[in-house]
């Protein structure tokens, strides 16, 4: 590694301690100087590796070059040539197993800092007035998008940059997604996503909120009645499980769903000034290990709860949450009571949680999907003393679109059935993001919106 | 935005808006309720749809306050605009050819129970319609009533109108009329009215339908917020619902479901009362 002699830059954030107490964003952002020692840690391969690690394909090496001849805008315009949402990807995506898993530099050393970079080149967008987007002639051509989340913004902008008129229909308040109801606002600031939106807007895209699909319309009857030429779905995994034990509709259970939407996208955390309330008590489990779990306990710790304490049956190297996630929650102070999984939730005289009876765990054979997987130990039954519990155990397909839509083939899960190109069993509508693949992530429901861009401007040419 | 076109004050605290929603009014059912929210830092707020004409695009919705959203929307008239306005949501009501069919409704309920008897009347219905209030002066809704139904009977806890008594001492007097001949039970009201018909007419085994008014956050199946068990299995009102077989409902959960905000609740409600600085925030 003689040739790099510079180390891979930090990610600057806001002190563990103080920050747990309030809602800003951890991580402060490159510096312009942290951003040109970065960017010139990149050996602009000629056959960047990277790339292959990117869903929507950025043009890694490209912008990296761009901002060390320090052309920040330039930067910023070369990574909307393939990705609408980059100060979103720059801030969530999961670098370490996308592009960054890829790059050169990581067989022998760290790899660039590609996400960090990307955000670096956005904010600066952002912050110095955005760039102009260029848009092909009309083509008279009108496609209904269904869901506002990550998936559905990126087939619209897509569609809409080749010159077709674009409707999302959304059924929330605001489109977005669960980058807007779910991530929180430490990690994703809502400035941010509203700004991408309002991006879109100037594309030409028009964003119906308060739509539910499925309700005040259907996806027949957009495209029957209303004259759509085509239909992407992407109404993502909004269904709340949770465990079936008993005591789970006492006062002080809620889903993630509903924990992170009272917080986020209704802002109880500024409650009583937003008029969301949310009650929190002094310690709260959060049950499951994931990116929402994470999330969850991070929150709950911002509420005020004295303790946060995930609950998880495995270990801590089956935690599916991101190393990165899973750090920053372990700095703030959240606890983790592993290889234990409750059974029943206990009520006070008012129906309040006061408290979790739960088995402790140890890990037995390797199963199926090669994680060793646990056993209950007979007898180990104890009381964890909380009085609020978040279950953030999963979320699977809404069923509102999907069921007033006939002819569209689902699996046993109930997500909807597409091919690689996101074409699903009924003519003219395409589908893709978590409600085709289950939960999973930002840029892999991106990748699949820009598929079916694709797909559908190929459609549309043959009709 | 959606623009109120009319105000109408039918007793005190109780208001009826008339909201320009054509894409609501377009598919709106009886049973069916809407979410609002009157500003940017609003709640979302369940209400029921009251009524709806498809030709002028409107939506009725009546508002008791209860609360701090439940009075701000009070406070909005002709002219003013809901900032979101999102339904119709949860189930239709299911209007068949029951027979003969009571409709009970108790304080505000007697707005949503309002486009459900009409629709059985023209299903062809006998309908008996039972409202009940505290006094006379806190009735409403009970000529429009009159014009849908075959019969009203109305029930105030003083007597200052019609039956001394709760609603469920009228439906005694209704079903006792009819010799029990009745086929099919709608009623709408407090949570503690519910029950109370619901245990009512469980030994005479009439099938008696609920509306139940959870919290909700979004309305679409996505919070869990909701959720109420419905003979022994957990539903979530906004998308199962809201109507449910009263006599599967765990009315004590669901009852007690609802006081889980009451602290945050009066501190929204103190925060205009007070200019703050008295730590009550
Ligand atoms: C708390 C949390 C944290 C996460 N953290 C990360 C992370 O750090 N990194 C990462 O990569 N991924 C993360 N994820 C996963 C990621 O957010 C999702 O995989 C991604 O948002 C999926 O995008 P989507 O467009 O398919 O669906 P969604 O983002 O779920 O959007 C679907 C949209 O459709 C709308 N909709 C649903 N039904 C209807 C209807 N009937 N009519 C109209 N509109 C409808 C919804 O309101 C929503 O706006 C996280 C998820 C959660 C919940
Ligand atoms: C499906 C449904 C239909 C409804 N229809 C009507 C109607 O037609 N007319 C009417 O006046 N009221 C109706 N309600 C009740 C109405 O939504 C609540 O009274 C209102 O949300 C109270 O808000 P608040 O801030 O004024 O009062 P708060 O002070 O917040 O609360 C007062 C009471 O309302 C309950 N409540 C608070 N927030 C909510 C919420 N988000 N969702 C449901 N209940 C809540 C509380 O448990 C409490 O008992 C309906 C509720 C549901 C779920
Ligand atoms: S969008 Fe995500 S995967 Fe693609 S380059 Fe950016 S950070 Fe990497
Ligand atoms: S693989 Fe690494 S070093 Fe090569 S272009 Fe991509 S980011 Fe730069
Ligand atoms: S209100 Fe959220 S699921 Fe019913």
């Amino acid at each position: 590694m003689s040739l790099n002699k510079v180390s891979r830059q930090a990610m600057p954030c806001q002190d563990p301690k103080s920050r747990a107490t309030n809602f800003t964003e951890v991580a402060t952002g490159y510096s312009e100087e942290q951003a040109l020692l970065e960017a010139s840690r990149c050996l602009q391969c000629k056959k960047p590796l990277c790339r292959q690690g990117c869903p929507v394909e950025v043009l890694i090496p490209d912008f990296i070059k761009l901002i060390s001849e320090k052309d920040y805008m330039g930067a910023a315009r070369k990574l909307k040539e393939k990705n609408n949402l980059p100060a979103v990807c720059g801030r969530v995506c999961p670098q370490e197993s996308q592009c960054e898993s890829k790059c050169i530099l990581g067989i022998k050393s760290d790899p660039v800092a590609i996400g960090r970079l990307e955000r670096f080149a956005s904010d600066y967008e952002i912050a110095h007035g955005c760039c102009e987007q260029e848009k092909a002639p009309a083509t008279g051509k009108k496609v209904a998008i269904i869901g506002g989340g990550p998936a559905g913004l990126t087939c619209a902008a897509d569609l809409a940059k080749l010159g077709h008129a674009v409707t999302i229909f959304e059924a929330l308040h605001v489109a977005g997604g669960v980058l807007m109801y779910g991530i929180p606002e430490f990690r994703l600031p809502k400035g941010v996503v509203q700004t991408e939106i309002d991006n879109l807007k100037r594309l030409g895209v028009e964003v119906k909120t308060n739509m539910v699909v499925g309700k005040a319309t259907s996806v027949d009857e957009l495209m029957e009645q209303d004259g759509y030429d085509a239909a992407f779905i992407g109404t993502g995994a909004g269904l709340p499980y949770f465990m079936n034990i008993p005591g789970e509709n006492l006062l002080g259970v809620y889903s993630a769903n509903e924990f992170l939407t009272r917080s986020n996208l209704m802002k109880a955390y500024q409650f009583p000034d937003h008029v969301t309330p949310i009650r929190i008590g002094k310690r709260v489990a959060v049950l499951g290990a994931g990116n929402v779990a994470m999330d969850a306990s991070r929150t709950a710790l911002r509420l005020g709860a004295e303790e946060s304490i995930i609950v998880y049956r495995r270990s801590r190297e089956e935690m599916p949450a991101r190393h990165e996630e899973l750090e920053h929650a372990e700095e703030e102070g959240v606890k983790f009571q592993l290889l234990t999984n409750p059974i029943e939730i206990i009520g006070d005289e008012n129906g309040v949680v006061k408290g979790m009876k739960c088995l402790r765990y140890e890990l037995g054979e390797p199963d199926a999907s090669g994680r060793r997987s646990p056993v209950a130990i007979p007898g180990s039954e104890f009381i964890l003393d909380v009085d609020t519990v978040v279950v953030a155990i999963g979320q699977g397909p809404n069923p509102l679109v999907t069921k007033s839509t006939p002819g569209l083939e689902l699996n046993r899960k109930g997500n909807i059935v597409a091919d690689d190109s996101m074409t699903t069993s009924k003519p003219g509508v395409f589908a893709g993001g978590d409600i085709v693949t289950g939960a999973a992530t930002v840029i892999l429901a991106m990748g699949a919106g820009k598929t079916a861009a694709k797909s559908i401007d190929a459609y549309l040419k043959t009709k | 935005m959606y623009p109120i076109v009319k105000r109408r004050d039918l007793t005190s605290g109780i208001v009826l808006l008339e909201v320009q929603a054509p894409e609501v009014a377009a598919k709106a059912q009886p049973g069916q309720f809407v979410i609002v929210r009157s500003d940017d830092k609003g709640e979302r707020i369940p209400l029921t749809i009251a009524d709806f004409n498809r030709e002028t695009g409107t939506i009725t919705i009546v508002i008791q306050d209860v609360g701090y959203s439940s009075k701000m929307i009070n406070t909005l008239g002709e002219g003013d605009a809901f900032l979101d306005f999102v339904g119709p949501l949860g189930l239709a009501t299911d209007i068949e050819k029951y027979g003969r069919v009571v409709c009970v409704a108790g304080g505000v309920g007697a707005a949503p129970i309002y486009p459900i008897a009409r629709a059985l009347q023209q299903a062809g219905n006998e309908v008996i319609t039972i409202i009940g209030s505290r006094c006379k002066d806190l009735l409403i809704l009970d000529e429009e009533m009159a014009e849908v139904c075959d019969q009203v009977v109305i029930a105030t806890n003083d007597g200052s109108v019609g039956v001394k008594g709760f609603v469920t001492d009228a439906l005694d007097g209704i079903i006792k009329q009819y010799d029990g001949k009745i086929d099919h039970i709608w009623a709408i009201g407090p949570m503690i009215m519910m029950k109370a018909v619901v245990e009512f007419t469980r030994p005479l085994g009439i099938k008696t339908v609920v509306s139940l008014n959870p919290i909700m956050v979004d309305g679409t199946g996505m919070c869990g917020a909701c959720r109420v068990s419905v003979g022994g299995e957990t539903k979530f009102a906004c998308v199962d619902g809201p109507e449910f077989d009263g006599h599967l409902v765990d009315f004590d959960l669901a009852m007690r479901r609802l006081t889980y905000f009451k602290d945050e609740e009066k501190r929204a409600s103190a925060r205009d009362n007070c200019g703050g600085g008295c730590g009550c925030h």
